[in-house]
């Protein structure tokens, strides 16, 4: 075969791949939501909380919607490399991503380039909280919070609260609990939850701000000094909140799924329904109680609003303290 | 309970799905940039259907397959097929280059079930105060840690010590790159997104490795791979075998090293390697011979490294802290399962879990007969296809591998940049040892180092805070000793040659 006609070839069968391109494109379009494979993105490593959720659903999913879903990990950077992927998705509604509360909302007000703004991750269904906790050990020289903030008053920035990562939930709860008391203490953090309860644990750290399931399960040797739920936590029914003592804060990470900015009403309907169908189902919300977390169900536009409260709140306190 | 424990292990489901485990754990361990962890969590979904102890033991076996699969492209392409099995290249590759694949591939086979069984042996029986052990290394120890494990960098670059530490030098500096461990901020990310994530291991890596090797198996036009082919010989496995048995101190002291590396959090396979490799060398009594194809080098690291899959579920199981991120992933199917680590997977659940224990055993003795079969194939392989197919092929899987880790194409762009670095610095005289050394161990120095420094302001005493523990001021003994070793061994020598 001469190069020219294996050129003739290349280029003949380029041409009628476009076209396939296209009618193929056409189709979906024209036909019912959805069509073809629908990709939810984790954006965080397999394993922790967020994927564990997801790969739940997956099959839920599924049947709901009638096509397959594949799960897709696009972590790094505390999940920004995922937003920042979402926000140059197509917006047809066959990606979309999980999405967590505070992240999504600190990230882009204290990082110069997050690669995202909020406003692009439209909202779809906020399906679970997992309540954040402050803890000591039992062989700790404070039994309760009243002590523990006094003493922090009294000898400022001497006790040290361990937690993961930075303007994180951890992190925003530490900066809570400093606002509203006035305390003083110094913030440890660590990259991740495991190695800040391994710090904890192992004496390096006075206190510790901890998600639900890990206080769950070293509850043997811990004292939790104040829940951030709204009500008792109802798998450490002993642990009082902070509301209850007089510290209006609520703590905890929330977790939903969002799509790029601009889906198309209709489509976005289709997939809120799904996850309605498959958050609300009782065999879910009992697996995602065992593990530790509350179950919420909010739908597209309640959640919308949820969002934009929670930010007004965190930038109020990022602002006092002089971050932005 | 240990029979109940057995009964469940011991049905003939059970032991097929540990040789499914075992086997396609060692394939994808075998391939670069495909990791024991995305091997886990790729089966974890496959996992939701079956009782508590088939998910285990199949998670378990890929666990196993997997770290001791990453030997198989160390050996044969100088690529660790995971980050464990960086140690390996170095002598691994060298027996290869000899014409000695198969015989570096069965030495690496014995020593990984030999230092598998020794951790699984820790798991079962000490994993408790063990544990607790592990606890007490905070931050300022892990500082010291790194600060010693830097000091292998003298072993690595034997050639030339000023290169090595330029090299680790750099490796450090790459580690900076991306979202501060402790204050948050991003650095050096020049606008990128992709790069606030700084430059992940494994595309680097394979970059590093891989890529220059390719590259000169291109330019040496030769039609093979390996200039010496596959040689065949008899009853080469007995006689390893021998040879393996002969160095009992090498293997305990191995898998002992891999076992510690593997139960404190954050330290992975990759360092257990490095560090018993070190520790090999300066045990030896030809430290020089190391690097050049000898099967001690293949043991020290082959061996550590499957003890520490045993180790890395030590602080997993009992206090719900994975040691290395496999066993993060193996924890999300545990939870799954309404198993939630801690005490009550020893008592409430001790069933299931002494049978998952057991199930380790069987999948370390089972990588002997899976391994030597799939090793001899591919080792026969690999220097039986012509170039021209292999360089492609080995090319396709680093870009794949490096895509894999986080779907992300910029790590395969970061994957094309270090094999221009890796092959620009071998040409100088750099070996890729020591940066890879200073990336690992740098994110792990910054953090212990910030959050000492944290914790000895709160508590009135930064320097108290580095140097009156009682661990710290072991890690730093070790670490002088340890950095002045080379000298050591060469007064030792002039002393013996005046004498």
């Amino acid at each position: 075969m001469n190069t020219k006609s294996i050129r003739f070839i290349a280029v003949a069968v380029l041409l009628l791949s476009m076209t396939g391109f296209v009618f193929g494109n056409g189709d979906a379009e024209y036909a019912e939501f959805p069509s073809k494979n629908v990709t939810y993105m984790v954006p965080f490593n397999p394993g922790g909380q967020s994927d564990i959720t997801a790969q739940y659903q997956k099959e839920m999913l599924e049947k709901a919607l009638g096509v397959n879903v594949v799960i897709k990990h696009v972590s790094g950077a505390g999940g920004a490399v995922g937003w920042s992927t979402l926000v140059k998705a197509k917006p047809d509604g066959y990606t979309l991503c999980g999405n967590n509360i505070p992240h999504i909302i600190a990230q882009p007000l204290v990082r110069e380039d997050a690669g995202y703004e909020t406003e692009q991750l439209e909202p779809l269904y906020l399906f679970q909280t997992t309540p954040i906790g402050l803890t000591v050990l039992k062989d700790s020289r404070w039994k309760n919070l009243d002590e523990f903030i006094a003493y922090a008053k009294s000898h400022p920035g001497e006790i040290t609260v361990g937690g993961s990562g930075t303007y994180t939930g951890h992190h925003i709860a530490y900066l809570m609990l400093q606002h509203i008391t006035g305390a003083e203490f110094t913030y440890i953090a660590s990259t991740g939850a495991a190695p800040s309860v391994a710090n904890f644990l192992g004496g390096h750290t006075d206190a510790l701000f901890a998600n639900s399931n890990d206080l769950v399960s070293h509850n043997a040797e811990i004292i939790v000094l104040g829940m951030g739920t709204d009500e008792r936590f109802s798998l450490l029914p002993d642990a009082p909140t902070f509301i209850e003592q007089g510290i209006d804060m609520t703590a905890g990470i929330d977790r939903g799924v969002c799509i790029p900015q601009g889906t198309p009403a209709d489509v976005m309907a289709v997939l809120e329904d799904a996850f309605r169908a498959v958050c609300t189902d009782p065999d879910f919300m009992a697996k995602m109680e065992e593990m530790g977390m509350v179950v919420k169900n909010l739908g597209a536009a309640e959640y919308k609003v949820y969002i934009e409260e929670t930010a007004v709140k965190y930038e109020a306190i990022l602002k006092q303290l002089g971050v932005l | 309970m240990a029979l109940v424990a057995l009964q469940l292990l011991f049905t003939p489901l059970n032991m097929l799905i540990i040789t499914l485990g075992v086997g396609s754990g060692i394939i994808v361990g075998a391939l670069p940039g495909l990791t024991a962890t995305m091997a886990i969590a790729l089966l974890v979904p496959f996992t939701f259907g079956m009782n508590a102890v088939h998910s285990l033991v199949l998670l378990g076996g890929i666990y196993c397959g997997a770290i001791y699969g990453g030997s198989f492209s160390a050996i044969l392409i100088n690529t660790p097929g995971t980050p464990s099995a960086i140690a390996t290249t170095f002598d691994g590759y060298a027996m290869a280059r000899k014409g000695e694949s198969y015989a570096a591939i069965i030495t690496a086979t014995i020593a990984s079930v030999i230092g598998g069984l020794i951790g699984v042996m820790f798991l079962i029986f000490l994993a408790p105060p063990l544990s607790r052990a592990a606890l007490k290394f905070g931050p300022p120890e892990f500082f010291w840690l790194t600060i010693f494990g830097l000091t292998i960098i003298a072993t690595l670059a034997s050639k030339s010590i000023l290169k090595g530490l330029i090299g680790g030098a750099f490796g450090l500096l790459l580690s900076v790159i991306g979202i501060a461990p402790i204050e948050g901020s991003v650095r050096y990310s020049f606008g990128s997104v992709s790069m606030q994530n700084g430059i992940a291991l494994i595309p680097a890596m394979i970059g590093l490795f891989c890529l220059p090797e390719i590259i000169g198996m291109i330019a040496k036009k030769d039609t093979h791979y390996n200039v010496i082919p596959y040689k065949r010989e008899k009853k080469l496995i007995r006689r390893i075998f021998f040879r393996l048995m002969k160095k009992p101190f090498l293997l305990i002291r191995s898998s002992v090293i891999g076992t510690i590396v593997g139960i404190i959090p954050g330290a992975g396979g990759n360092i257990a390697g490095m560090v018993a490799y070190n520790e090999a060398v300066r045990a030896s009594k030809r430290p020089e011979r190391f690097g050049t194809g000898i099967i001690d080098g293949v043991i020290a690291s082959e061996s550590s490294n499957n003890a520490e899959v045993s180790g890395s579920l030590i602080p997993m199981l009992t206090l719900g802290i994975p040691g290395a991120p496999p066993a993060a992933v193996l924890m999300g199917a545990l939870l799954l399962q309404g198993m939630r680590p801690g005490p009550d997977l020893f008592t409430a659940h001790a069933e299931v879990t002494y049978s998952f224990l057991f199930s380790l055993v069987l999948a370390n003795i089972l990588i002997l007969p899976l391994g030597l079969m799939s090793g001899k194939a591919m080792s026969k392989l690999i220097t039986g296809i012509p170039v021209t197919i292999l360089a492609p092929f080995v090319f396709l899987l680093s870009v794949i591998g490096s895509f894999a880790i986080n779907n992300n194409m910029a790590d395969v762009y970061i994957m094309l940049v270090f094999g221009v670095i890796g092959f620009i610095g071998r040409k100088a005289g750099f070996s890729a040892g020591p940066i890879v050394l200073g990336l690992i161990l740098g994110g792990i120095c910054e953090q212990g180092l910030v959050q000492a420094i944290l914790m000895g302001r709160a508590k009135g005493s930064v320097m108290g805070m580095f140097f009156t523990r009682p661990i710290s001021i072991i890690l730093i003994v070790l670490t002088v000793v340890s950095a002045l070793w080379p000298f050591v061994v060469k007064a030792r020598k002039n002393w013996g040659i005046k004498r």
